[in-house]
């Protein structure tokens, strides 16, 4: 039993190691070496053949170089930043369009609710690089988005968004959109009925109701639905490469020119570690707050 | 108390119309005889037909479909076992590591994973190509496997197992006969969701391939950076066609199962 038991864990325990957790050091490692124009493009190279010398030498090559590097340089200070900003902005416009939405579907008739939700987690399967590209023609300059413009007469002149800031916060809005409205739908539906209306046989109406007792018993739901857009949205690389623009400055997308374009390996994986220690303040947030909730429901 | 309002109506018709003329435009424009993505020119299936001549399309689509069967298997059959681990393991050494792991594909940044992973391939010598693909989409997807099937464990009733263990089965029967026909609508939405990622998947596939194996995603990237194409809007009208129906078919098949166990269930509590 016991040995059944132990492979039974030593298998996927041993995938997760060796395809994440090692790949993961590796990373660390890469970016303290410094950067060669050579194959592969770094120094020092870990070889275990000049024994412990061999070792020695390695760790000694080792230093925070590249972080100083990215310390130093503008942009990276700016990329950081621009990304934090764009993850709040569009954060927010979700958590605002998401809001009604979840709140429609946990009023409409109980019947209707697994057809409403099916309409909401539809998309979220369907491609998400489609998803982006179906917004490239609606806001490109001869797009649908200006024809209709055009059309309806409230502009002359076709506007630029494609290729801009706002196109990524629509891109972002769209996507993401599913991860807000499910969670704050969970906690609307959970929502005791006889509160609200105890709350107007004691005289409040619709709006008074709505914000002493709808929307402090669904912030359960409202926190976890930011945290769920805003962590992936930091590191995102699509949707800023394709719906932004040359001022659109996002982290990931700065990484993966680090790899690609500039071929700069260390740096790239500077950057990385500091995205992900970025990313950390949030998710160790978002997880104190799963822990609350979930103690305060038992 | 009417709770239904004509604000309720309009938010949900205005939210659902934004998440879905993206996509009507889409098709309707895959049909679109013109060149011009914008204009419409008449009706024609001209694009589906030169789509499906185009080799390069074709090719990138077997890669895909291949990546995504083998890794999604796989990925259902480690994330199964990272589930009964967590849920039935009990302790053991390094579980909390164990557990970290787990979750830490689920927010971490895809530019990141496929970083990481590339640099492992490269560091032991693995030539890049489809079985690289296959490796790392198995690796994140078996994460999101285990999350879909705990749940499933989690809220279901021990002692049936340790009924079937009293009753004389080994651990693997008892797994096998009991737990297994359980989860299993849970390991089949599992499945499907694996299966979705490395279909989706553009990021950790561009980092974790090689020069000859080419992903539809990465195909598709490559394409539409150039701009909006007519053929790029059939390919996209076809895997929205794909996706639909899978989704729509399993989620019938679902509730039925899950109807069919209720009724199952009632049928033995009145003769028993």
């Amino acid at each position: 039993m016991n040995f059944r038991k132990y492979l039974f864990i030593l298998v996927p325990y041993s995938w997760l190691l060796l395809l994440f957790l090692v790949p993961f050091i590796i990373v660390v490692k890469m970016s303290l070496s410094d950067t060669e124009m050579a194959i592969p493009p770094y120094t020092p190279y870990f070889t275990l053949s000049q024994g412990w010398q061999g070792i020695v030498d390695f760790f000694s090559q080792l230093d925070f170089e590249n972080y100083i590097f990215l310390a130093e340089d503008n942009l990276y200070w700016k990329a950081y930043l621009s990304s934090l900003k764009i993850a709040l902005i569009s954060t927010t416009f979700t958590l605002l369009i998401g809001y009604p939405i979840a709140y429609g579907m946990a009023n409409a008739a109980p019947e209707w609710r697994p057809t409403l939700m099916m309409i909401i987690i539809l998309p979220f399967w369907t491609s998400f690089l489609i998803r982006i590209y179906a917004w490239m023609g609606i806001l490109s300059q001869e797009g649908f988005l200006n024809q209709f413009l055009l059309w309806t007469g409230i502009i002359d002149q076709p506007l630029t968004i494609l290729n801009t800031n706002i196109a990524v916060y629509i891109g972002i809005v769209y996507t993401y959109l599913p991860f807000m409205i499910l969670p704050i739908y969970a906690s609307l539906e959970k929502l005791d009925i006889s509160l609200l209306e105890a709350a107007k046989d004691l005289g409040c109406n619709r709006s008074q109701s709505f914000w002493l007792i709808t929307m402090p018993l669904s912030k359960a739901g409202i926190i976890a639905g930011c945290f769920l857009v805003f962590i992936p949205v930091l590191g995102e690389f699509v949707i800023p490469s394709l719906l932004g623009g040359a001022d659109t400055l996002m982290i990931g997308t700065i990484l993966w020119q680090e790899f690609f374009a500039n071929r700069d390996w260390p740096v790239a994986s500077a950057v990385a570690v500091v995205l992900l220690l970025l990313l950390m303040i949030p998710i160790i947030l978002f997880q104190r707050s799963e822990q609350k909730q979930r103690e305060a429901e038992q | 108390m009417k709770r239904f309002t004509w604000f309720n109506a309009v938010s949900l018709t205005l939210g659902f119309a934004f998440l879905y003329i993206p996509m009507l435009i889409l098709i309707i424009y895959s049909f679109n005889s013109s060149k011009l993505v914008t204009v419409w020119a008449g009706f024609s299936t001209k694009w589906y037909i030169s789509l499906f001549s185009n080799d390069a399309f074709i090719d990138a689509a077997w890669v895909t479909l291949k990546v995504g069967f083998i890794s999604s298997c796989a990925a259902t059959v480690l994330g199964t076992m990272i589930a009964y681990i967590m849920v039935r393991g009990g302790r053991f050494f390094g579980r909390g590591l164990f557990s970290s792991m787990i979750y830490a594909p689920l927010v971490m940044p895809e530019v990141i994973t496929g970083l990481s992973l590339l640099l492992l391939f490269i560091s032991i010598g693995l030539d890049r190509g489809v079985f690289t693909i296959i490796l790392a989409h198995t690796t994140f997807s078996m994460c999101y496997v285990s999350v879909v099937v705990s749940s499933r464990l989690a809220s279901f009733d021990v002692s049936i197992e340790e009924a079937a263990l009293d009753l004389g089965c080994t651990p693997f029967d008892a797994f096998k006969s009991v737990t297994l026909p359980i989860i299993a609508p849970a390991v089949v939405s599992g499945w499907l969701l694996a299966f979705t990622l490395s279909l989706d998947d553009l990021v950790i596939a561009s980092f974790a391939s090689g020069p000859s194996s080419t992903t539809l995603p990465i195909k598709i990237y490559s394409s539409v950076r150039l701009g909006v194409s007519p053929e790029i809007n059939a390919l996209s009208t076809i895997m929205i066609a794909i996706v639909t129906f899978g989704v729509l078919t399993s989620s019938i098949i679902s509730k039925r199962a899950i109807k069919r166990q209720r009724l199952e269930e009632e049928q033995a509590f009145k003769n028993g």
